[in-house]
């Protein structure tokens, strides 16, 4: 079988002969390795390496998408792409314009795969012990992933992109149990390379591990409305579940109602709230050169002044709504076509300090860290992993963890005050369409909402 | 695969090699039309080793690059956990019907008429509704090969249909939606189509609920977002193993409702998740998890049924990975209320067909904790209307220690469940009303 260079090579030339309005191909060639621990013992260890790519072609409007493993025979690939995209194909093929590139880029990351093995299984063991040294600790889950992958990108129009991309994700799970109740705190980190990151948190692994059994004796809220402040990790998650994904275009875009909802100009929150998504803040998980239909990374206002002022596209939605194109085409790997994804998504920070943002509130809930988030659009649920009472301007007692709700066109209203202290979470990963996990990361500084829905006992 | 197997033997004890080979080729809608075609061809090979007593795991879509394999394994198995069991050696399984070659044969076109029908149907009986649907029709081929003489082979078929359905009015959006899938094609949309206009007719209404205690019924969608997240990492054989599983003790004991069975059943004929033996090559099983309210047993693979000491049931899943438990289809066995009598029975409550976020709280405790996206309210013994804005809270071992009443209608949701609609009698609700 030819490596991806030879085929990709040879594919720049086939690209041109067939009859379609657009073809593109990507190949990727790349090498993981992770370690599990359950429990005090290494679980599993493992490495593996793939070699794929895909070909998708565009015939009057209709994309055909043929994924493969095996890059023998590539024009056979190319050809049934074409007929696919051909019998789906009924009007006009729409792409935004953009320019042929061929570029080599940011080739001199970090690889994590270089450090051996037995230097991060002992980092863990660190950690792991750190864990179990705690009192009424049930059990520990510990997840650590690298990925170092090459990819080759090249059009029918042009363009020949050589990006690298690595990826790191650490996940600590402490589990503590007591008289039939079983309670779990998380820690969660990602980077784009640099595995220095994961070494310093030895701290942290300790305080996470107490928390998980403080929990046992914490009570769970009362179920109901309440003033609801949160930490830049969970404002993150939030601004990513309640807003980001509605700015992503192919929802919108084929869709008149929503276009309707969508409109630029549109008051979503006060004038102090600012969303951005910025593929082109450099080195956070959710940054990259060109997206993976070769267009150049853009910063996107999504929200300025509380005003809808941006949205993320692929080049074909950019086309159907007239608006540019912002480099947001994603896919998780060679086995998918690229779609809209967010990338790194913050709320710009505002003046108020953390005291100044809880003094007034007679009672609320105090939300930090995440468990999980998800968006239906309208309705948006998201789940913290600490949470405590306030009462009188001060942080009570701690809550068991709670589960947040609200909707899009109303909570983002709801915020009244935004913090001063913006800090990014490289820990998450975004699903959408079959596709997970994303690497994306998302941010905030604290803030606070009113009269937000809180899911209770 | 044997030259990897013989290969691997020079430097290890044991090895087994694990081959899937796929071809998926899907019809996709948006906005009411097609939009998309794709087709899949995917490779995977893994190679397991126990090299001086420890497992090794590397895996590759390379079937040609035998060496970086059998190296990569080798230098995991350095770290890797202790083996504690024994390769099986059966070369021969019980016959399961799961593969259909008018699946693969089912041309494109075939395909594209049906979701053409289904969305014809829906946007019938709803004209301003958005659907989006796909048709797909998967081959799959599993080998297994390992130095205990073990072997196993089978080829499964799979056609999925599905559509979801939105509905805008003003900031105000519904979602609807339903898919199925088996090892035969699908070729009327009718059965599809009325879950979805069912739907659509119950949410015509809108209705507000107070915030407090009422009770629910979960509808099988209900009950496969809301409960089932919970009970599928308490049953696992590695939760209980670490401790870390509430009903971990309780083998034997009732815990739950007597009127709630549950089992483990890949051997169904023609089903998407059924299989000749899991991806240890240990043959496959009906495993009863609760009998009448008591807990009947765990699901194992090989090694956490060794560290158990006890016998896999035949649950050894590789999701990419090294083989772990996981459940292959659930099935909740069905009980003597209708549907409507349940309706009947409530004052004041709710029908909860999707909760959403349910799955993202407190899993291990069994706590949920989510937005009812699909829901309805019931008043007199009547569905009245759709609510929003409501979020449903609850324990799964206290919902199910008590249940009013279990459904005498059994349904598949999504391939993996089937179970009837389940009654309880108050959830914690919180609602904007």
């Amino acid at each position: 079988m030819p490596d991806i260079e030879t085929a990709a090579g040879q594919l720049a030339e086939d690209l041109k002969k067939y009859k379609a309005d657009y073809i593109e191909a990507r190949l990727e060639q790349s090498r993981l390795s992770h370690i599990t621990y359950r429990g005090q013992e290494l679980e599993s260890a493992g490495q593996s390496s793939a070699v794929g790519g895909n070909i998708r072609a565009l015939v009057k409007g209709g994309w055909g998408f043929v994924s493969f493993n095996d890059l023998d025979d590539l024009p056979r690939r190319i050809e049934l792409a074409v007929k696919q995209a051909t019998l789906v194909g009924r009007e006009e093929s729409r792409l935004a314009p953009v320019e042929a590139i061929v570029d080599t880029a940011d080739n001199k990351q970090d690889i994590p795969l270089a450090i051996p093995l037995a230097e991060k299984k002992k980092l863990l063991d660190e950690y792991n012990q750190i864990i179990w040294r705690t009192p009424m600790l049930r059990t520990s889950v510990i997840g650590y992933a690298d990925s170092h992958k090459q990819t080759i990108f090249l059009s029918s129009t042009g363009s020949y992109i050589r990006q690298p991309r690595t990826d790191i994700t650490l996940r600590l799970s402490a589990v503590a149990a007591g008289d039939g109740d079983v309670q779990q705190a998380n820690l969660s980190l990602g980077s784009r390379g640099d595995f220095s990151p994961m070494r310093r948190l030895h701290q942290q692994v300790g305080e996470m591990a107490k928390k998980a059994v403080a929990m046992l004796s914490a009570p769970q809220v009362k179920g109901g409305e309440y003033t609801v402040v949160l930490d830049p990790v969970l404002a993150g998650v939030f601004v990513h579940e309640a807003f980001g994904h509605l700015s992503e275009s192919d929802f919108v875009y084929e869709d008149d109602r929503l276009r309707e909802i969508m409109v630029l100009g549109k008051k979503f929150g006060s004038h102090e709230l600012n969303i951005v998504d910025s593929a082109a803040v450099p080195g956070l998980r959710g940054s990259y050169k060109y997206d993976d239909e070769g267009v150049p990374a853009t910063k996107t206002y999504l929200i300025k002044e509380g005003k809808l002022v941006g949205r993320l596209h692929s080049r074909e939605t950019a086309a159907k709504m007239n608006e540019k194109p912002t480099g947001n085409a994603r896919a998780m790997n060679y086995r998918y076509p690229p779609i809209v994804r967010m990338t790194n998504t913050y709320i710009e920070p505002g003046k108020a300090s953390f005291d100044d943002i809880i003094a007034g509130i007679k009672e609320g809930v105090y939300a930090k860290n995440w468990f999980g988030g998800t968006t239906s659009m309208e309705m948006f649920t998201f789940s913290a992993g600490e949470a405590y009472m306030i009462r009188n301007g001060k942080i009570a007692e701690a809550l068991r963890p709670v589960v947040l709700t609200g909707n899009v066109f109303t909570t983002l209203n709801n915020i009244d005050a935004i913090g001063n202290d913006l800090d990014m979470n490289q820990g998450g990963g975004c699903g959408k369409g079959g596709q997970y996990p994303l690497p994306v990361s998302n941010g905030s500084p604290h803030i606070r909402i009113s009269r937000c829905l809180v899911g209770g006992g | 695969m044997e030259n990897i197997l013989a290969l691997a033997r020079k430097t290890a004890e044991a090895a087994e090699v694990f081959e899937v080979a796929a071809e998926e080729t899907s019809v996709q809608f948006e906005t009411n039309r097609l939009k998309h075609i794709e087709s899949k061809q995917s490779t995977h090979l893994a190679l397991r080793i126990i090299k001086e007593g420890r497992i090794g795991y590397a895996t590759t879509t390379e079937p040609d690059d035998v060496k970086s394999l059998i190296s990569n394994a080798a230098e995991t198995a350095r770290f890797g956990m202790p083996a504690k069991f024994e390769l099986p050696s059966q070369v021969s399984y019980p016959r399961i019907d799961i593969f259909d070659p008018a699946v693969e044969a089912t041309p494109l076109e075939e395909m594209d008429k049906l979701g053409q029908e289904l969305i014809e149907i829906i946007t019938k009986h709803t004209p301003e509704i958005l659907c989006e649907a796909g048709v797909s029709k998967d081959t799959i081929s599993v080998k297994l090969i390992n130095s205990s003489g073990g072997r196993a082979e089978y080829k499964k078929s799979i056609f999925s249909a599905g559509i979801m359905g939105s509905l805008i009015r003003g900031t105000d959006m519904l979602f609807v939606g339903e898919s199925r899938s088996f090892c035969h094609p699908i070729t009327q949309p009718e059965d599809i189509a009325k879950v979805v206009i069912q739907q659509l007719e119950l949410a015509k209404n809108q209705a507000s609920v107070p915030t407090g205690r009422l009770p629910v019924i979960f509808t099988p969608r209900g009950v496969a977002s809301a409960l089932v997240p919970s009970l599928v990492t308490a049953f696992n054989g590695k939760t209980v193993l670490q401790g870390a599983s509430p009903i971990g003790q309780k083998l034997g004991k009732s815990v739950f409702d007597s009127k709630i069975s549950l089992w483990d059943d890949p051997t169904v004929a023609f089903r998407p998740h059924s299989r000749p033996c899991d991806d240890e090559g240990v043959a496959s099983r009906r495993t009863p998890l609760i009998e009448g309210g008591v807990v009947a047993n765990f699901l194992y693979d090989l090694q956490t049924a060794a560290l158990a000491d006890t016998r896999s049931t035949g649950n050894g899943d590789r999701g990419g990975g090294l083989p772990t438990p996981s459940p292959s289809a659930l099935i909740v066995a069905p009980g003597q209320t209708s549907m409507d009598d349940m309706i009947k029975d409530i004052k004041e409550g709710l029908v909860i067909e999707q909760l959403m976020g349910a799955e993202q709280g407190n899993i291990l405790g069994g706590d949920f904790s989510g937005n009812v996206l699909l829901g309805y309210k019931v008043e007199s013994g009547k569905i009245v209307g759709r609510v929003k804005n409501t979020m449903v809270s609850g324990n799964v071992y206290q919902v199910l220690k008590e249940v009013t009443a279990v459904g005498s209608q059994a349904e598949w949701v999504g391939g993996f469940l089937n179970t009837p609609p389940l009654y309880c009698p108050r959830l914690s609700v919180a609602s904007k009303g």
